[in-house]
């Protein structure tokens, strides 16, 4: 038993070093794709402290209006703008009616609203575009399909699929722009004054209505990318929503305010999911990938309650 | 005028310190009590007992539980749906194990175990807070969901997964199982809920509750006035899981039937923290109305296009509920974040002052 738990994986991960690589490769476009969705949550946190549970149905239901428009005869890359523009009207809608009458209420009404959003995006989403699982436009975006299968040595094949390659390659130019939008223009400038006190930040003058319906707008961008990521892997459904709960635990992990903690703790929750499950999974007779990830978070934050990088929580009485 | 404290004086401190200080509650409750025990039982048919009142009574004691944890103690969960699935097949096992015991007492029993479980994952509230702690009570989530369908052992290696209510008496009268009349499983379930309810009210209000609320309004100040976190907290999750666990119990002996894995997911949470928040945080009484709110809405909007005469697919109707339910909920958390206890609150300060504005 000792022997299962502590030896035989680790002997496994070097005699068959071709299927460790293979693991640790979904491991990594499983946490890009983590990332992404918390990447949304970490944008719309950090503005407006609202957690915002309904980032994971935002990428389900952009993913489906990009589908859906293109089902009804709208060529892909018009499709894809339109989409965008769908997504600036739902953060306006948002900023607008769920928001701005909301604003100084206590986190957990917020959390509330954000999960009355998702039920309203679900029966909209459903009502819309019916409720059955759609195939992703892929090959319509432009985006590559098929793999390449690379030799480790003369011990194997890796085999890396086009889409997931694609996928951590928009992932990391979407974490660059961000970044330059935070730190660069004018109104990233205000966006971090926002998030660093609300009062300050309307006192010097930022629209702080404004400022929410850019972020609602952005993390909308962000669950477009990862719809569209999501997708073209399997099919574009409300099944998501389950795997976006695994975004929690990686914005625990990375802290709730932080872009870099995102990106890490995806990575983290990403890796450990796949290696446990692949070489640990058997022992309790598998399946473990539904809750390693939160225990993993869960036993993370006993030493270190506010995450990675996460801003230091002091108390005051 | 109608309702009004004024010239009802108190001339011992019993009756200064009682449940219901003020004669008009004391009517109403009694209104509600009759109503519940002798009413609807001798006006409503079995399909109104089976698929709204069982099942509002289960929600709103579900709601009790959760609310003494996030409405009282301030410790917000997302585990509610799993500590009642605990207390399920607690149930089951437990009359698997001793056929011949009282089902009732059973039921009773296997919150215990819920209780237990959910001591043991309210040990990270000690140092994590807030919504980090709502997180990880999705590990509590996940894990008992998937140890339901792992360990074979819970459901008594059924070829199905599920499990399924063997028949019961009790006192003669079939309790459980498929021919359990609706009444006599309304009986049983009422009889719980308003035990529950009545034992809760009184801890509430004593040291117990009192320890918990200081604790929610600030967890350090409390602590600096002698309030033990650690057993306050512990406790407050211990008592949850344990009326969760009855009413998941509950869930399944009088209401479904039989139960599977899915049937205490995420989803179960959600809706259980929904009845929570839109009845009021921190009021038993908002537990009720919020059960009444999400469970019995559903159910009328379900008839509402065929009374009015349009004639829609089932899906459309249910996907039109979720939207509906979702705005509403949006809606009720703008007009009063504090739910519909406050909204009584208000209207029974309205009553007081009428026929005068103020």
């Amino acid at each position: 038993m000792l022997y299962d738990i502590f030896i035989d994986p680790f002997v496994q991960m070097y005699q068959m070093p071709d299927f460790f690589l293979q693991v640790l490769w979904e491991g990594f476009v499983a946490g890009i794709l983590y990332a992404l969705i918390a990447l949304g949550f970490v944008l719309i946190f950090k503005a407006s402290g609202v957690f915002n549970f309904a980032q994971g149905i935002m990428v389900v239901f952009a993913g489906l209006t990009l589908v859906g428009l293109n089902e009804n005869g709208v060529p892909a890359y018009l499709a894809l703008i339109l989409t965008i523009g769908v997504m600036g009207v739902l953060a306006y809608g948002v900023e607008r009616v769920v928001m701005r009458p909301l604003v100084n209420q206590p986190e957990i009404i917020l959390l509330m609203a954000t999960i009355g959003l998702t039920y309203f995006l679900v029966g909209f989403g459903e009502f819309v575009f019916g409720g059955e699982p759609k195939q992703m436009i892929t090959e319509q975006l432009g985006l590559p399909t098929g793999s390449t299968a690379f030799e480790i040595g003369d011990r194997g094949l890796v085999i890396l699929q086009h889409i997931d390659i694609a996928a951590a390659v928009i992932a990391v130019l979407m974490v660059t722009a961000l970044a330059i939008f935070f730190n660069k223009t004018r109104i990233g400038r205000a966006l971090r004054a926002v998030a660093d006190d609300h009062q300050a930040a309307l006192s010097v003058g930022i629209s702080l209505n404004q400022i929410w319906a850019i972020v609602w707008f952005a993390a909308g961008l962000v669950a477009l990318a990862t719809g569209i990521m999501w997708g073209a892997r399997s099919d574009v459904s409300f099944a998501l929503e389950i795997v976006a709960f695994k975004a929690l635990p990686v914005l625990i992990l990375g802290g709730f305010t932080s872009i870099p903690g995102a990106i890490v703790g995806g990575l983290i929750i990403g890796f450990g999911e796949k290696i446990g499950e692949l070489y640990w999974g058997g022992l309790v007779g598998g399946g473990v990938e539904s809750w390693l990830a939160y225990i993993i978070a869960l036993i993370f934050l006993l030493f270190r309650p506010q995450g990675l990088f996460g801003e230091r929580i002091i108390e005051r009485i | 005028m109608f309702y009004r404290e004024a010239g009802q004086f108190k001339t011992s401190y019993k009756a200064d310190q009682a449940l219901f200080p003020i004669l008009q509650d004391r009517v109403g409750l009694a209104v509600i009590l009759i109503t519940a025990f002798a009413v609807i039982p001798a006006l409503a048919n079995d399909f109104f007992l089976t698929s709204i009142m069982i099942p509002f009574l289960v929600f709103s004691l579900a709601a009790i539980g959760l609310n003494i944890l996030t409405g009282f103690c301030g410790q917000l969960s997302l585990g509610t749906g799993a500590f009642m699935g605990v207390g399920a097949y607690a149930a089951y096992k437990l009359t698997s194990i001793f056929p011949d015991a009282n089902v009732i007492v059973m039921v009773l029993l296997s919150g215990v175990f819920s209780a237990a479980i959910g001591a043991i994952f309210g040990l990270p509230s000690l140092r994590i807070k807030g919504l980090y702690l709502a997180v990880t009570t999705l590990a509590a989530q996940f894990f008992l969901e998937w140890c339901f369908i792992r360990i074979p052992w819970l459901y008594n290696y059924n070829a199905s997964g599920a499990i399924e209510v063997p028949h019961r008496e009790v006192f003669g009268i079939v309790a459980t199982g498929a021919e359990a009349t609706p009444l006599a499983r309304y009986f049983i379930v009422l009889g719980i809920t308003v035990l529950i309810t009545f034992l809760m009210a009184n801890v509430l209000r004593g040291r117990i509750g009192r320890s918990w609320m200081m604790i929610r309004d600030m967890d350090i100040a409390a602590e600096l006035m002698g309030i033990r976190p650690l057993q306050t907290k512990l406790m407050a999750f211990a008592v949850s899981s344990y009326i969760c666990g009855v009413a998941g119990a509950m869930m399944v002996f009088f209401w479904l039937n039989a139960a599977e894995p899915s049937s205490y997911s995420i989803r179960l949470s959600f809706q259980v923290l929904f009845m929570v928040i839109l009845g009021g945080l921190g009021s038993l009484g908002g537990a009720f109305m919020g059960a009444a709110f999400i469970w019995i809405l559903p159910v009328v909007l379900k008839f509402v296009p065929g009374l009015l005469g349009f004639d829609l697919a089932a899906e459309t109707v249910e996907h039109a509920t979720f939207m509906i339910i979702g705005a509403l909920i949006i809606f009720f958390l703008i007009v009063e974040p504090h739910g519909f206890a406050r909204l009584w609150q208000i209207a029974k300060q309205k009553l007081r002052v009428w026929p005068f504005p103020y």
